[in-house]
């Protein structure tokens, strides 16, 4: 268990309900679920979810706070903003579950090989590394994810897509070699560190 | 003096070599034609995209935009913030409302700025494209400068989501919007009647995490499409457009289908009608080349 993690089982005792209304992104809306199950049956990647929405809502109320926050569900949100239009009680619930993996990564207790997870956290690093998406930095980090042999395995299944790419002009194939884009990009990184620091301290995140 | 002028957020993907350059040399095009002057916020940085929540939290994830914002503020004032990326309108609009809605957010925000000579004050409207084409000009606007109508080409108008939901465009309906539909039938090409997977997720940025789920959603997108009878698909958004192009190979490979259907940006379809040459429509970035387009395009 993590320190972060460790702090904050304490401080909430058994109140999971209370603990993601404090620190989750739009937390407070949790409560309003009425578990009519429309976010759950919108779900594009539904199936997929090992507790849809729905019953991730059911579960926070119900205390089940590590069988949420190690699940992989929350990892299958596209982003696609279903649930929220169609939500008769207007939860902004894709805001909600992705308060709740950013909040599981940030206690260190997300599932670790989880993909979408680790492809969110390098896409992170690399725009804030220059300001602006190295598309193809990121691609090949992608594929070199889970070390070098089948990194070029996966290279070599990408290759026509990648080549294809390139050939109508939408690859960059000196990305790996340009660094950021913006001239500043020193001032975002501060800004992004202070934001950091602010947000933690609000959160109580901070040592 | 142009005859519409915004403050511009084009993007990281419409930047030279990436991957949807060719949606901005068409949009410069059809710009061009419409006579609309988009002013590029100088040193403009990534929204933070869908994906960013995970590592980017809250405030940092806000303070990207809030960047974007107040350098648009300072350099072009009151000009109303326009973006071509789903993504991009939809990171900006989502802080700005953010920011806008809280005190303490709005506070820390600028705090945060103030060490980079910047300022938010979150007043203009931050609109897609899209929206700028159909409310400030309207589609009889938009019909005027039809040389080339796109006749007999019909085509699957494929929204997606994030130019859709949660905002979407003003007078449309999430579960079904028109207004792809009309803008085809203002150049002069033929709409699908009926089009399932219209609103459909692509999967976004799980097709590079999660490709078998996205694939299993792109091939419905595109085989909703093959099944009324499109010569090709069009869409406003830049992911939709790679997701949907791009992996058609590798889901013919696990499903066997035959798959090879063009998707093209609304911009596209535009600026060929307009009058515009196979390149300055960006057609030569299309993978899956639209043969049809670049026909009337090639005619003089």
């Amino acid at each position: 268990m993590t320190d972060l993690n460790k702090v904050m089982v304490e401080k909430y005792r058994n109140d999971f309900l209370k603990e993601v209304e404090a620190n989750v992104e739009e937390g407070n809306w949790v409560k309003m679920c009425m578990q009519c199950g429309v976010c759950s049956g919108s779900c594009p990647l539904g199936p997929h979810w090992e507790h849809p929405p729905q019953e991730i809502f059911m579960m926070i109320r119900a205390g089940k706070r590590d069988e949420v926050l190690r699940s992989e569900s929350m990892w299958m949100c596209t982003s696609c903003y279903n649930c929220i239009v169609r939500c008769p009680r207007e939860l902004p619930i894709t805001h909600i579950m992705h308060g709740l993996a950013n909040y599981a990564h940030r206690l260190g207790i997300a599932p670790k090989l989880n993909p979408t997870r680790r492809f969110a956290k390098m896409f992170w690093n690399n725009i804030t590394a220059g300001g602006r998406v190295n598309e193809l930095k990121l691609s090949v980090g992608l594929y070199f994810m889970d070390g070098f042999a089948s990194g070029i395995k996966k290279g070599l299944e990408m290759l026509p897509v990648g080549l294809g790419m390139l050939k109508t002009g939408r690859l960059n194939p000196f990305g790996l070699f340009s660094g950021g884009h913006c001239k500043g990009a020193g001032d975002i990184r501060k800004m992004i560190k202070k934001a950091k620091e602010i947000e933690d301290k609000r959160k109580g995140f901070a040592a | 003096m142009a005859r519409k002028e915004y403050s511009f957020y084009p993007g990281c993907s419409s930047e030279r070599k990436a991957s949807a350059s060719n949606y901005m040399v068409s949009v410069e095009s059809m710009c061009k034609t419409l006579d609309i002057k988009l002013n590029e916020i100088p040193d403009w940085n990534c929204c933070g995209a869908s994906i960013g929540y995970a590592e980017g939290g809250e405030l940092p994830r806000h303070v990207m935009n809030a960047r974007n914002i107040a350098l648009s503020e300072k350099n072009f004032g009151n000009q109303d913030i326009v973006a071509t990326c789903a993504a991009c309108w939809l990171g900006a609009k989502e802080s700005q409302e953010r920011i806008n809605h809280s005190e303490t957010i709005f506070a820390d925000i600028n705090v945060i700025l103030k060490d980079a000579g910047l300022k938010y004050e979150g007043k203009q409207k931050i609109r897609h494209m899209v929206e700028v084409l159909i409310e400030d000009l309207g589609y009889e606007e938009l019909g005027k400068p039809v040389k080339k109508p796109l006749d007999g080409i019909k085509i699957a108008g494929y929204v997606g989501c994030q130019t859709n939901r949660p905002f979407g465009v003003d007078g449309e309906s999430f579960e079904s919007p028109k207004y792809l539909d009309k803008l085809v039938e203002t150049v002069g090409g033929t709409p699908l009647e009926k089009y399932e997977e219209k609103v459909t997720c692509c999967g976004g940025a799980l097709a590079f995490s999660e490709p078998e789920k996205s694939q299993a959603q792109i091939k419905k997108i595109i085989e909703s499409a093959y099944d009324h009878g499109a010569d090709m698909i069009v869409t406003p958004c830049p992911v939709c457009q790679m997701n949907v192009e791009v992996y058609q190979g590798q889901i013919n490979k696990k499903y066997g289908t035959k798959f090879n259907i063009p998707v093209t940006y609304y911009s596209q379809l535009m600026a060929v009608a307009y009058g515009a040459s196979a390149k300055e429509a960006g057609l030569d970035g299309n993978i899956v080349r639209a043969t049809k387009l670049e026909e009337i395009a090639a005619k003089k």
